[in-house]
C-alpha cells in the first residue's frame, strides 16, 4: 500500500512524522459511507425503521430539544470563535487530508443548520456566518462525516474552550437515529447486546463452553486448575468485561491474565451470561436511554449474583461508561463494598496485587517482547484509573514495566492525553470504512514505527478491546505482524507465576503472600 | 448627533448586559446529564476553579495546542484587557489608584492588541485549514476590533480629540442626563464600532467569554465513582 513506505532518493526508509499536517484534498472521503441499518435494526431501539417523511420537523425540533436537556451541545455550539486550534489535531484528517475531517469543520457541519434555525444571526444574516438550511444533501452529509469521527475527544483537549468534537458527533447520531437513518453496525450491536447479553450474541451455554476451554488451556500450560466462573452466585467479584475477550485474539489471552490475578488474590468472582458485555454502544449513538439500558443489565447482574464488587476488564470506551457514567446512569450501587472503588478496573486490581507483592512475576517470560503503550482514547481522555489525575497513564505503565524488561514510550505528543485513536473507534470498527480506518491508524503507525526505528519495538499493548481488533487488522499494512498487538494483560498472564505452578526453575522471585496461600 | 450616540449606548449596554446576562441563565440552567470532563481532570472543586483560572488567565489548553494562535490571542486579549482598565476613567469621577497604575501600561496594551489581531486576521487569511473553517463575520468581527483599536490609537497619537468632554457625555449617560459629545469623526466611529460590539456580543461568538466557563469539559470535578451526578429529567426516568 502507497500509504505505507516512503522512501527517500537514498532508497532509505523514511518514517512520515505523525502530526505532519497535509494540504487540503476537499471531498477525499465524501463518499465513503457506513452501512446504513436495516428497519430492524432501527426498530429493536425505539427508532423508525426508515427515513420518516417529515424528518426535517423532527430533526430540527431535536437540535432545540438536545440544546435544552444538554449543557455541553449547546454551549459548544455557541462558543466556537473558529480559532483553528484544533484543525490539525484529528486523526482522520491528518490521514485523510479531508477537511471536513478536521474537528471545527465537522463539527460546522451540525452549527451551521443549529445558528439557521436556532440564532438570530442565523435566522436573519445566514451568509454572514455560515449557516444553511437542513437539505438531504446536508443529512447525508452529517451521516458521512459523523461516521468518520470516533468520537475520541483529541481536538477536546486542544480547544482553548474545551469543545469536544465527540459530543456533537454523538448528537448528531441521536438526531439521525430519531430520523431514522441510523447505522448498521452500532444499531445491530446495541440490539443484540440489549436481547442476548453481549454484542456477539453469544448465548449462555456458548459462553460456558468458552469459558470451560479456556481453564483447560490455563491447565495445560501451568498445571494449576484456576477457574474461570460464570453465573456464580455469592461470588465477591463480578467481572464485566468486553465480550471480545472470549473469542478475539489477542484478547482472550487478556482474559487469562484477569483469571490468573483472581486466582492469586485468592478471591472469588464470576462473570455474568446476562451482562457478559462491557462494551456500550450506546454511548456511540449519543442515546442516553440506550446506555442506561445496557448499564441496567450489569446493575441487576450485580444484584442477582448478590456480588460485592464490580470490575471492569479492558476495554476503553466501556471504562468511559464504567468509571464515569455507570454510577449516573445504573446507581446508586449502595448494595456493594463501598471499601473499592465502584466500578474497579482490573489494572486497578493487578497494580494493587503488584504494589503489595502479591503477584509472583518472571518478567523473563516476555523477553521476546519489546513493548510500547498504546493509551486508548476513552481511556485517557474521559476516565481515571487510581486515585490521581492521570492515574490512567502511570497504572498501565507501570504494570509493563513490572512485567516486562523491554519497555519503550512513544511520542509524548502522540501518548497520554494527546494520544492517537487506534482509528476503529466510536462505532466505526465495520469492514466498509477500512479505508478510513487504515488512513486514520496513521498517526498512530508512523509513532509506533519511530520507536520501533529508534529502540527496537516490536509489539504494542493496549487496554481496549476495539484498539485490539483495529491494530490486528491494520497493522500488517505498516509492516507488523498481525500479532504484534497485545492486551496489557496478557503480559501480565505471561509472566505471572502462579502459586503451585511448576516452572522448572527456580530463579524467580518468590513473593511471600498470606493471600495467595490462604487461598489453595 | 449627541442624543443617537446616548440612545445607542443605551441600547448597547442593554444588550450586553441583559442579553449576555439571558444567555448566561441558560447556560447555567441548561443540565450536563453526564460527567464528561475532558481527562486527566481535577479531582476537587478548588482544582477545577484553577483550571479555569489557568484557561481564561493564560489559554493553558490554546498554548498546548498551537503557539502561534496563542501568542497573538494572547497578545490581544491581554492588550483588551489593559485597554478596557484604563478606559475605566472616562466613566468614574475621581479614578481609582489602580486605573491610574494601568494608564501608561494601557498606552502600549493597545498596540499590543492591534498587534495580536492583525496576526489573527493574518492567519485566517494565509493558512489553508483556517482559511477553510472562516465566514465572513469571521473575518468582519477581527476588521471590527482592529477599527476600534486603530481609531483608538489615533485619537491617542495623532488627532487628540476633547477627551474632557468625552467623559463629561458618559458620566452624563450614567446618571440619565444627555450632554454634548464632541463632533470629532475619528470618535464617533470609535464610539460607534465599539457599540456594534456590545450589541453583538450576545449573538455572536463573542459568547466564548463567559462559554468557557460553562464548559463541561472544563469545569466538571473528576469524581463520578464517588458522588453520583444525576440530570433532572434523567431522574425522570428512574420514577
Amino acid at each position: 500500500m502507497s500509504v505505507i513506505e516512503t522512501h527517500t532518493a537514498t532508497g532509505e526508509t523514511h518514517i512520515p512524522d505523525p502530526l505532519e499536517i497535509p494540504r487540503l484534498a476537499c471531498g477525499a472521503m465524501a463518499d465513503l459511507k457506513s452501512f446504513p441499518a436495516y428497519e430492524k435494526h432501527n426498530t429493536d431501539l425505539g427508532f423508525p425503521g426508515e427515513l420518516i417523511d417529515n424528518w426535517k420537523e423532527v430533526a430540527i425540533a431535536k437540535i432545540g430539544e438536545l440544546a435544552k436537556k444538554n449543557r455541553a451541545f449547546q454551549v459548544y455550539l455557541d462558543t466556537c470563535v473558529k480559532c483553528g486550534a484544533c484543525t490539525d489535531k484529528c486523526h482522520y484528517f491528518l490521514g485523510t487530508a479531508d477537511p471536513k475531517n478536521m474537528p471545527v469543520a465537522r463539527q460546522d457541519l451540525l452549527r451551521s443548520v443549529y445558528r439557521r434555525y436556532y440564532t438570530f444571526a442565523g435566522k436573519y444574516f445566514p451568509w454572514l456566518v455560515g449557516a444553511r438550511d437542513l437539505t438531504e444533501e446536508v443529512l447525508e452529509e452529517w451521516y458521512t462525516y459523523y461516521h468518520q469521527c470516533s468520537q475520541c475527544r483529541r481536538c477536546s483537549v486542544f480547544c482553548p474552550y474545551g469543545i469536544d468534537t465527540a459530543e456533537i458527533s454523538m448528537a448528531a447520531r441521536e438526531i439521525l437515529d430519531t430520523v431514522g437513518k441510523g447505522q448498521k453496525y452500532c444499531n445491530e450491536i446495541i440490539a443484540k447486546a440489549q436481547n442476548i447479553g453481549n454484542n456477539l450474541g453469544l448465548p449462555e451455554k456458548a459462553l460456558r463452553s468458552t469459558l470451560e476451554d479456556l481453564e483447560e488451556d490455563i491447565e495445560d500450560e501451568t498445571g494449576v486448575s484456576v477457574r474461570i466462573p460464570l453465573d456464580e452466585k455469592g461470588a465477591d467479584i463480578l467481572l464485566i468485561t468486553p465480550s471480545a475477550d472470549f473469542f478475539a485474539e489477542p484478547h482472550i489471552d487478556g482474559l487469562l491474565g484477569y483469571a490468573k490475578v483472581f486466582h492469586e488474590a485468592g478471591v472469588s468472582w464470576t462473570i455474568s451470561s446476562y451482562a457478559s458485555e462491557a462494551a456500550n454502544f450506546g454511548l456511540f449513538i449519543g442515546s442516553y436511554e440506550n446506555m442506561r439500558t445496557l448499564s441496567l443489565r450489569i446493575r441487576k447482574a450485580a444484584i442477582d449474583l448478590g456480588v460485592k464488587r464490580i470490575v471492569f476488564g479492558e476495554c476503553g470506551h466501556a471504562w468511559r461508561v464504567g468509571y464515569s457514567f455507570l454510577n449516573t446512569l445504573a446507581g446508586p450501587f449502595d448494595f456493594l463494598d463501598q471499601n473499592y472503588p465502584i466500578p474497579q478496573h482490573i489494572m486497578e486490581f493487578t497494580h494493587d496485587m503488584l504494589e503489595k507483592g502479591q503477584l509472583k512475576i518472571d518478567k523473563s517470560k516476555n523477553d521476546e517482547f519489546n513493548v510500547t503503550f498504546h493509551d486508548s482514547c476513552n481511556v485517557a481522555r474521559g476516565s481515571r484509573m487510581g486515585d490521581k489525575p492521570g492515574g490512567q497513564f502511570e497504572l498501565p505503565r507501570a504494570v509493563l514495566r513490572a512485567v516486562c524488561n523491554n519497555y519503550h514510550d512513544m511520542d509524548r505528543d502522540t501518548t497520554h492525553e494527546s494520544t492517537f485513536c487506534c482509528g476503529g473507534g466510536g462505532g466505526l470498527l465495520t469492514d466498509e470504512l477500512m479505508d478510513l480506518r487504515i488512513k486514520g491508524s496513521s498517526p498512530r503507525m508512523n509513532a509506533l514505527r519511530q520507536v520501533t526505528e529508534d529502540h527496537g519495538v516490536t509489539h504494542m499493548a493496549a487496554i481496549c478491546a476495539i484498539c485490539k481488533s483495529q491494530f490486528t487488522k491494520v497493522m500488517p499494512k505498516f509492516g507488523y505482524e498481525i500479532d504484534s498487538i497485545l492486551s496489557v494483560h496478557q503480559l501480565v498472564s505471561n509472566a505471572v507465576i502462579l502459586t503451585g505452578q511448576d516452572t522448572g526453575e527456580d530463579d524467580a522471585e518468590v513473593a511471600t503472600d498470606p493471600a495467595a496461600v490462604a487461598a489453595e | 448627533m449627541s442624543t443617537l450616540y446616548a440612545v445607542l449606548f443605551y441600547f448597547a449596554t442593554f444588550m450586553l448586559v441583559f442579553g449576555t446576562g439571558a444567555k448566561i441563565l441558560r447556560y447555567g440552567r441548561t443540565p450536563a446529564p453526564l460527567k464528561i470532563p475532558t481527562t486527566p481532570a481535577p479531582t476537587t472543586q478548588s482544582g477545577v476553579f484553577w483550571r479555569l483560572v489557568r484557561e481564561v488567565g493564560v489559554f493553558e489548553s490554546l498554548f498546548k495546542s498551537n503557539k502561534w494562535i496563542w501568542l497573538f490571542g494572547y497578545l490581544f486579549h491581554a492588550g483588551l484587557a489593559l485597554v478596557l482598565l484604563r478606559h475605566f476613567r472616562y466613566f468614574i469621577i475621581d479614578t481609582w489608584w489602580w486605573v491610574n497604575i494601568v494608564q501608561p501600561f494601557g498606552i502600549y496594551a493597545g498596540f499590543a492588541m492591534v498587534i495580536g489581531l492583525v496576526g489573527l486576521l493574518v492567519r485566517r487569511i494565509v493558512v489553508q485549514r483556517i482559511r477553510y473553517i472562516s465566514d465572513p463575520s469571521d473575518y468582519l468581527m477581527l476588521l471590527l476590533i482592529i477599527g476600534i483599536g486603530a481609531t483608538g490609537l489615533n485619537m491617542k497619537f495623532l488627532t487628540p480629540t476633547d477627551i474632557i468632554a468625552v467623559k463629561g457625555f458618559m458620566l452624563g449617560l450614567m446618571r440619565f442626563r444627555i450632554g454634548e459629545l464632541p463632533a470629532d469623526p475619528m470618535l464617533l466611529i470609535h464610539l460607534a464600532l465599539v457599540a456594534i460590539l456590545m450589541i453583538i456580543f450576545p449573538i455572536s461568538k463573542l459568547l466564548h467569554g463567559p462559554g468557557v466557563l460553562f464548559s463541561p469539559g472544563r469545569n466538571q470535578v473528576d469524581n463520578p465513582r464517588e458522588k453520583r451526578h444525576l440530570a433532572p429529567w434523567a431522574a425522570e426516568l428512574e420514577k
